[in-house]
């Protein structure tokens, strides 16, 4: 168990800069994803923490330790790969061990740990086959126990749910958070899953290009995005990003989208900043289950929902719910409705919409207002 | 690949029977051109020189008789020297062994630091070790005789493993450099947060794997180093000399009748070292050339 803080760290490739001044800090037991699309640098970051890639600037701290020239084995982590590694000619047993072989561990000594991490990952059974007779899930497994057997510091994972399939990936998903909250240990976990990065994380850091996005917990990722493309990356269907003007209607500020009086979208407790862009253009986020259908009752207690009549173009049944693309002042925008609630296609219906969970972003730089 | 080829549906009408004999019968003169030669070695080493001269060249020996190989083996004159090609082989036997075993051993050390821990201009080292494996072997005749001058190793047993471990080298390092590029780098990255070090790697991880590439590589050198004779005539002195120079020696000397059945059977005995590791490992040469391409 540690903490782990990364301060402005840069890695350059000859001139090429792929991570361009990373700033992350984790508490003891912290969950931190890296999030983000293939090529934004989040391997490399991680590769970095682990010792396999040099630091072109910048530090890196396990415990207070600086580690940046420490060796990889000295650093105290354990690595789960995305490929598991796991070494072909030797079996689970001494897969598993094999860390501790190398740190000059007594044979007995190594047995017991090895048989607590299998009974721990319930794989006793495999400890004498080779990784070529195991399935995938178990592969992964193997591969988790390995890390676990040293109980270091840091656990660090490449994509490590990745090669299963979906609904193994679902299980182990599951079980890598059962075993986090058992073990408390630091875990720096690398994905472009976004249901895994929210499901695991205690924190979420969303890359791009080499640099930080957003470092937040899920939660606040998910309602208050920094800027649009973490507002994108994020969720499914994405957040709908609607143009329109921010303008005033007596003493309420709101957002008029198209030309129409109806077009008008009062702000629920505006940012203090709003002011600032009355008359300018900005854009308007809300996520899918923001726009549900008009419920007189549901709509009387709350303020902050606006009722809007919308064509409805295409339903898309997903079971749990309806994915509804609806038409709003000419703009599509996709609503989460519940199956009950459907509307014919084609009709036009009245629909609202939760502007307490409204984002504003600036148009120029994408950012949120 | 054969299974495939028998689920085809078998070709109809007269034209294709016809064409299909037709390759037989040029697959079985090929075979033939191939194996008639080494027919002749093997009846003529049973035949006595009474036979040879009065006998038809392709007849099948009358009386079997096993004289010329044991004539061969160890009363043969090679040169002066009436041993026989006993001595000849014990030294092949004497310089081929560490030469494979060293080259082997550097080939696959060589081609684990060129993947695995790929340094600044790995690429431009490997290009030149490659090189080496175009190198026609006079070119390096009169540098490599100085070389063993200055080592002190001329005309020596020790001298020839030098010249064999140094220009098998290039091909060594070729064949495991391309075995090791497919074995994934992850495995060398989750052994080294393990704690192994470069030749705990080596030793515990990629040599384990290595098996189908190790044998290709001592099958191409036991045979390369075994059938050298460019080599074994330029730098191994008298009794030193490996057995293809010994076998030349003896069919070349020129006193008294020709003894055909002991030239053959002096043959049969240079070449069977390498007849012998083919059969016994040729079902992992071929697994070995077609590993890396089959699977990733």
């Amino acid at each position: 168990m540690a903490t782990l803080s990364i301060n402005n760290v840069r890695k350059q490739y000859g001139s090429v800069e792929v991570l361009k001044g990373i700033d992350l800090d984790l508490t003891d037991g912290e969950f931190l994803v890296l999030l983000g699309p293939s090529g934004c640098g989040k391997s490399t970051l991680l590769n970095m923490i682990a010792g396999l890639e040099t630091i072109s600037a910048g530090e890196i701290r396990i415990d207070q330790r600086v580690v940046n020239e420490v060796h990889p084995k000295d650093r105290d982590i354990a690595m789960v790969f995305q490929s598991y590694a796991l070494y072909p000619n030797m079996t689970v047993a001494r897969n598993i061990g094999f860390s501790l072989e190398m740190r000059g561990q007594a044979k007995a000594e190594r047995e017991g740990a090895i048989r607590r991490v299998a009974r721990l990952l319930q794989i006793e059974h495999l400890l004498d086959r080779k990784p070529a007779q195991l399935s995938g899930g178990q592969r992964q497994r193997v591969a988790m126990g390995r890390a676990l057997v040293r109980d270091p510091k840091v656990f660090l994972f490449d994509e490590p749910l990745s090669n299963l399939d979906a609904k193994l990936r679902v299980d182990m998903r599951t079980e890598i958070k059962k075993l986090h909250q058992r073990l408390g240990t630091t875990v720096v976990y690398v994905t472009h899953d976004q249901i895994e990065a929210m499901t695991l994380a205690s924190r979420i850091a969303i890359m791009k290009e080499g640099v930080v996005q957003q470092f937040a917990p899920p939660q606040e990722v998910y309602e208050r995005p920094a800027n649009m493309y973490v507002a994108s990356f994020i969720g499914s269907p994405t957040m709908n990003f609607v143009r329109g003007t921010l303008s005033a209607e007596g003493d309420r500020l709101g957002i008029s989208v198209g030309r129409e009086r109806s077009g008008f979208l009062p702000l629920f407790q505006a940012p203090e900043q709003a002011g600032n862009w009355l008359g300018q253009e900005v854009i308007l986020g809300i996520r899918p289950e923001a726009i549900t259908c008009h419920d007189p009752a549901i709509a009387a207690g709350n303020p902050a929902l606006v009722k809007v009549a919308c064509g409805v173009n295409v339903l898309e049944p997903t079971g749990a719910d309806t994915i509804t693309y609806v038409e709003l002042n000419g703009h599509e925008v996709v609503a989460r409705i519940k199956p009950s609630d459907r509307v014919a296609e084609g009709e036009t219906a009245d629909f609202m919409i939760d502007m307490a969970r409204a984002n504003l972003f600036d148009p120029k730089t994408e950012q949120r207002i | 690949m054969s299974s495939l080829t028998s689920a085809l549906p078998p070709a109809q009408g007269t034209g294709a029977r016809i064409a299909r004999w037709g390759l037989y019968l040029i697959l079985l003169l090929f075979a033939a051109y191939y194996l008639l030669p080494l027919l002749l070695m093997i009846t003529t080493s049973f035949k006595s020189p009474e036979e040879i001269r009065t006998g038809s060249l392709l007849s099948l020996p009358r009386d079997f008789s096993l004289d010329a190989w044991t004539y061969a083996w160890n009363r043969a004159c090679i040169g002066a020297d009436c041993r026989g090609m006993a001595p000849y082989f014990l030294n092949s036997l004497v310089i081929v062994g560490p030469a494979v075993v060293i080259s082997t051993f550097f080939g696959a050390l060589n081609g684990y630091a060129l993947t695995k821990w790929r340094f600044r201009g790995a690429n431009v080292v490997f290009g030149m070790i490659l090189f080496g494996s175009f190198l026609p072997s006079q070119v390096i005749l009169l540098p490599m005789a100085q070389t063993l001058g200055f080592l002190g190793l001329a005309g020596s047993a020790g001298g020839l493993i030098l010249v064999h471990v140094v220009y098998g080298l290039a091909f060594t390092t070729l064949f495991f450099r391309n075995y090791y590029v497919s074995i994934p780098d992850d495995l060398v990255k989750a052994a080294t947060i393990d704690g192994a070090g470069f030749f705990q790697i080596f030793t515990r991880i990629m040599l384990p794997l290595s098996l189908p590439i190790l044998v290709v590589t001592i099958i191409w050198q036991f045979t390369q180093i075994w059938n050298d004779f460019l080599f074994g005539a330029s730098f191994a002195a008298g009794g030193a000399q490996p057995v293809t120079v010994a076998l030349n020696n003896l069919v070349n000397t020129t006193t008294g009748v020709k003894q055909y059945n002991v030239d053959m059977a002096a043959a049969m005995i240079a070449g069977l070292p390498t007849l012998v590791v083919y059969v016994l490992a040729g079902k992992y040469f071929i697994r070995g050339l077609t590993a890396g391409s089959v699977k990733g």
